[in-house]
């Protein structure tokens, strides 16, 4: 088997600006094709394998109606993030929300189960064996969002897109389905403090942009990996400040948080490729601009050097655990992101203007 | 409008019937009699609650449902069965508005009525020969009146091209009615009732019904070409503002479009999203008198859409983002903006980056490709956008950190130093991008060598591997790839007279430099690099690059005054 899938040997792992060609046919495309396929049903097997770690604390997705847009989220303590994370998102057009709790401790399972339009299942299972909650959050897919728009999101992300304060996401979505879309891509963009990451108070209820005001506004690597010719951009400010010296292992930005489900799709790598690949083509290849969205990182808020040092001393973080050591050991410090060449955080004009993300044809 | 001329209108809907009736009531409301024709794919009772919502309404109708697919002659039929209603049913309707269950109207009504009499024979439709379009999609024209298309293009995409390519491939084309001259135009018209009378009894009707149900999307060419047989006043444009994108997919327009939609020039507009509360609030609100503008601005709207097809299509150059990022085919080696590249200036002199950078006015950095350090300008460690000065991010993807820094610095020209002592990845880009602008010294690598002291015996094995890297650079810029400016000199042509090559690299890059350069950098004194360049040559490596250079002790300094006065521009 190995020699008969060599021609996908060549395929190069990742192609750079001005290296990516269209996608291979004949015999390299229908192996790669194939290969993926097996992909993607082995996802899918995991998944429902996984589906007994979560049990239902509240179930409320007789509430869905055809039609609506559900949030999926794989949580943690994020008790201090949700309140305001559900009421960005609600205010958005969410309609219902999909929670798995992976163990909290802070009271975020109370919370959660308190929400009228929120369903939430409970798991102690571990977070890495079950693909960094993906195994879970595909089996809530597969069940509960088929025919509907999805939103997958970590609890630290707010998404935004062109016009998102005077247009709510069905709009969008009706935009997108017009243009024979199905999937919408989004950047990471990290969002930090003025100052030291710890210093500061954000209480639940507060925007946490209006601490942190701050991002990284031209220092995104872009590539597309030919495989999947799904995107894979890095950069931002912790490229910048923690993976100066193995700028390989920093973190991928470019997420494809919001798709129109099917039950046979599956998130590969947290959101940020999915099979099959040609939901992965969020990026114009001929020149222009497709409409794209950022999500908002909040990641550094004041809580994030006792929660890295917990991250740490856990070990369910992405990748080799140990090589993420150094990583979260600079976190811990407390350092300060902000520099020279940082830039206020105005809105998606903004951010559009940059070239972070695009209105493409939308009017 | 007097009481005896009224306008009607003919309502094709197909779904979110909510507000297609508001718009009914609208209509009916302001005295206009209204024809429903929903499409007969819709279910039967959304149709029933619709007419159970206007049963209050003495002047609604409801046509024969007929399927409205797109780009079938089913939206045709529904129209005119709709319209043989309205004037069979209304007598006293002087015009028939053509228009949809999206359709908003943006000015009053009585705003339309009053154009409307005053302009009391005159029919309102786009109607344009075939040759004289601009705005077809998918390359189909003439074609549309002369080829069969029984298939949906939406549903039967292969089977639609596929019969298209057929067609072609055989030569075959249809005759045309006699008589008939094919028009196209919007779909949305306002036409009088003499006009439309006179359409739908025109002596040939089945003979051209037959013909139009196979030509392709006849709904903006049955009435656009039959209206040029029966009507004597013809007022080419639509009362109905719509847009349609580089597909020929209709704009929608949301609530942020208020104030856009208010300098329209037009009485209609489509499609509205049916979620837009406020754009219905306002339009249809006993307060939408107020909604007119004072003064239209249709260009505005105009530039505004056609910056979005450029978008959409264009994009913009020398951006590389998450939702832009072309393939080889489609020229995806180009910055955002003109820049300068320099090799051996700064090794042969000792102030070229001060000076380039009083001369340009442009930013001026260092080795942006060191292998130590990125030396941005001013030994900055983080660079506008958030470049890093570490050279291994640099290199992870060195086409991501040229194209960020140009576009990053959009307004501000920016010059770098390379050379072949810098890491070499970028180069075939540099090479193939029409937007930098490369000036070269060849063989200036050996300037440092010379004055580091060392011997050349010490330094052979190192200039010999310059000198491959400089040569393999070389090689790239008069490669077949090559679409940078390039100017190349060896360091025997330079130093013979500097002043050139500087006025014209300011000239290349400062076309319009305010100020004219007055003074030259100074040129580090060379006496005893041709002897270091024979030591070279006795330690058995061959120094090519340099070009001729003459034997050291009768090296003159040269000049360094610019030969005549520059015109100040």
């Amino acid at each position: 088997m190995g020699s008969a899938l060599s021609p996908l040997r060549r395929l190069p792992h990742a192609c750079p600006i001005g290296t990516l060609d269209d996608p291979p046919r004949g015999l390299t495309g229908a192996l790669l094709a194939l290969r993926l396929r097996r992909n993607r049903q082995r996802l899918l097997l995991r998944a429902f394998r996984r589906r007994g770690q979560l049990s239902a604390l509240a179930d409320r997705t007789a509430q869905i109606a055809a039609g609506d847009i559900l949030g999926f989220s794989c949580v943690r303590n994020e008790a201090h993030r949700l309140p305001h994370f559900l009421r960005h998102h609600r205010a958005l057009g969410v309609r219902h929300f999909l929670f798995v709790d992976n163990a909290s401790t802070d009271g975020t399972a109370g919370l959660l189960a308190d929400q009228p339009d929120v369903s939430l299942w409970h798991t102690q299972g571990s977070y890495k064996a079950s693909r960094f909650g993906m195994d879970w959050l595909t089996w809530l897919l597969m069940r509960h969002g088929h025919g509907h728009w999805c939103l997958t999101l970590d609890a630290d992300e707010l998404l935004i897109y062109p016009y998102w304060q005077t247009r709510p996401l069905p709009a969008l979505t009706d935009w997108l389905e017009q243009q024979g879309r199905t999937s919408f891509g989004a950047l990471i963009v990290d969002m930090y403090p003025e100052g030291p990451v710890s210093q500061g108070q954000v209480a639940p209820e507060d925007d946490p942009l209006a601490h942190l005001g701050w991002f990284d506004a031209g220092n995104y690597q872009v590539q597309v990996q030919p495989r999947m010719r799904n995107l894979w951009i890095q950069g931002g400010a912790r490229a910048r400040a923690f993976f100066a010296a193995e700028p390989r292992k920093a973190p991928t930005l470019n997420k494809i948080p919001l798709v129109r489900w099917h039950w046979r799709q599956a998130y590969v790598n947290s959101t940020h490729a999915l099979l099959p690949a040609r939901l992965n083509e969020v990026y114009a290849t001929d020149g222009g601009e497709l409409t794209s969205g950022v999500l908002l990182h909040t990641k550094f808020l004041p809580g994030i050097t006792e929660r890295s040092a917990e991250e740490k001393a856990r070990g369910e973080h992405f990748g080799d655990a140990a090589q993420y050591a150094a990583y979260y050991d600079r976190l811990t410090a407390d350092p300060v992101l902000h520099c020279g060449a940082s830039t206020r955080y105005t809105g998606w004009r903004q951010m559009e203007a940059l070239g972070l993300m695009s209105r493409g044809g939308w009017i | 409008m007097t009481g005896d001329s009224t306008l009607g209108i003919v309502m094709l809907c197909h779904a979110d019937l909510d507000r297609a009736a508001q718009l009914a009531r609208h209509w009916a409301l302001h005295d206009c009699p209204v024809v429903i024709h929903v499409d007969a794919r819709t279910p039967q009772d959304q149709a029933d609650g619709l007419s159970a919502a206007l049963a209050d309404l003495p002047d609604i109708r409801f046509s024969r449902r007929s399927p409205c697919e797109w780009g079938t002659f089913g939206i045709v039929q529904a129209t005119l069965d709709a319209a043989t209603l309205m004037l069979a049913e209304f007598p006293a309707v002087s015009h028939v508005m053509l228009a949809s269950g999206s359709c908003l109207p943006i000015r009053p009504v009585h705003a339309l009525k009053a154009h409307l009499a005053a302009h009391p024979h005159t029919d309102f439709i786009e109607s344009v020969t075939t040759a004289d379009v601009g705005w077809t999609v998918g390359g189909l024209n003439e074609e549309r009146f002369t080829l069969r298309f029984p298939f949906a293009w939406k549903r039967q995409r292969r089977l639609f091209d596929g019969y298209v390519a057929l067609q072609r491939a055989l030569r075959f084309r249809r005759r045309l009615p006699p008589g008939l001259v094919p028009h196209l135009g919007s779909q949305w018209w306002c036409l009088t009732r003499p006009t439309l009378q006179a359409v739908l009894s025109y002596p040939d009707r089945p003979a051209i019904d037959r013909y139009f149900r196979r030509v392709w999307i006849p709904d903006e060419s049955y009435f656009q070409s039959l209206v040029r047989q029966v009507s004597n006043r013809i007022e080419s444009r639509s009362l109905t503002l719509s847009k349609f994108d580089y597909q020929g997919r209709p704009h929608v327009f949301y609530d942020d479009h208020l104030h856009l939609l208010r300098q329209a020039d037009a009485f209609l507009a489509r499609k509205i999203w049916p979620r837009a509360d406020l754009l219905y609030r306002t339009f249809l609100g006993p307060d939408g008198d107020r909604a007119l503008a004072p003064e239209p601005n249709p260009g505005k709207i105009n530039r505004l859409f056609a910056k979005a097809v450029e978008r959409r299509l264009k994009g913009r150059p020398g951006l590389y983002m998450q939702s832009r990022f072309p393939t080889r085919a489609h020229g995806s080696t180009r910055s955002a903006a003109p820049y300068g590249v320099f090799s051996g200036f700064a090794e042969l002199f000792d102030d070229f980056q001060p000076w380039l950078a009083r001369a340009l006015d442009a930013r001026v950095h260092g080795h942006l490709f060191d292998f130590d350090r990125v030396q941005f300008a001013g030994g900055e460690s983080v660079f506008k956008g958030g470049l890093s000065d570490s050279p291994t991010l640099r290199d992870y993807n060195p086409r991501s950190f040229l194209t960020n820094l140009i576009w990053n610095t959009r307004g501000e020209t920016q010059c770098f130093q390379f050379g072949p002592a810098d890491e070499q990845a970028i180069a075939p880009f540099l090479a193939s991008d029409p937007n930098a602008t490369i000036f070269a010294i060849t063989g200036a690598f050996a300037i440092p060598l010379w004055r580091s002291g060392r011997s050349a015996a010490e330094v052979r094995a190192e200039a010999a591997r310059l000198q491959k890297v400089e040569s393999e650079f070389i090689a790239q810029l008069n490669g077949p790839e090559a679409r940078a400016s390039i100017r190349i000199w060896s360091l025997a042509e330079f130093v013979e007279n500097p002043a050139e090559p500087l006025e014209q690299l300011v000239d290349a890059l400062n076309p319009r430099a305010a100020h004219r350069v007055s003074d030259l950098p100074s040129l580090i004194p060379l006496q005893g690099f041709g002897a270091f360049l024979q030591d070279l040559r006795n330690q058995g490596m061959a120094p090519v690059l340099m070009g001729d250079f003459p034997a050291d002790a009768e090296l003159a300094q040269p000049h360094q005054s610019l030969p005549r006065p520059r015109i100040v521009r």
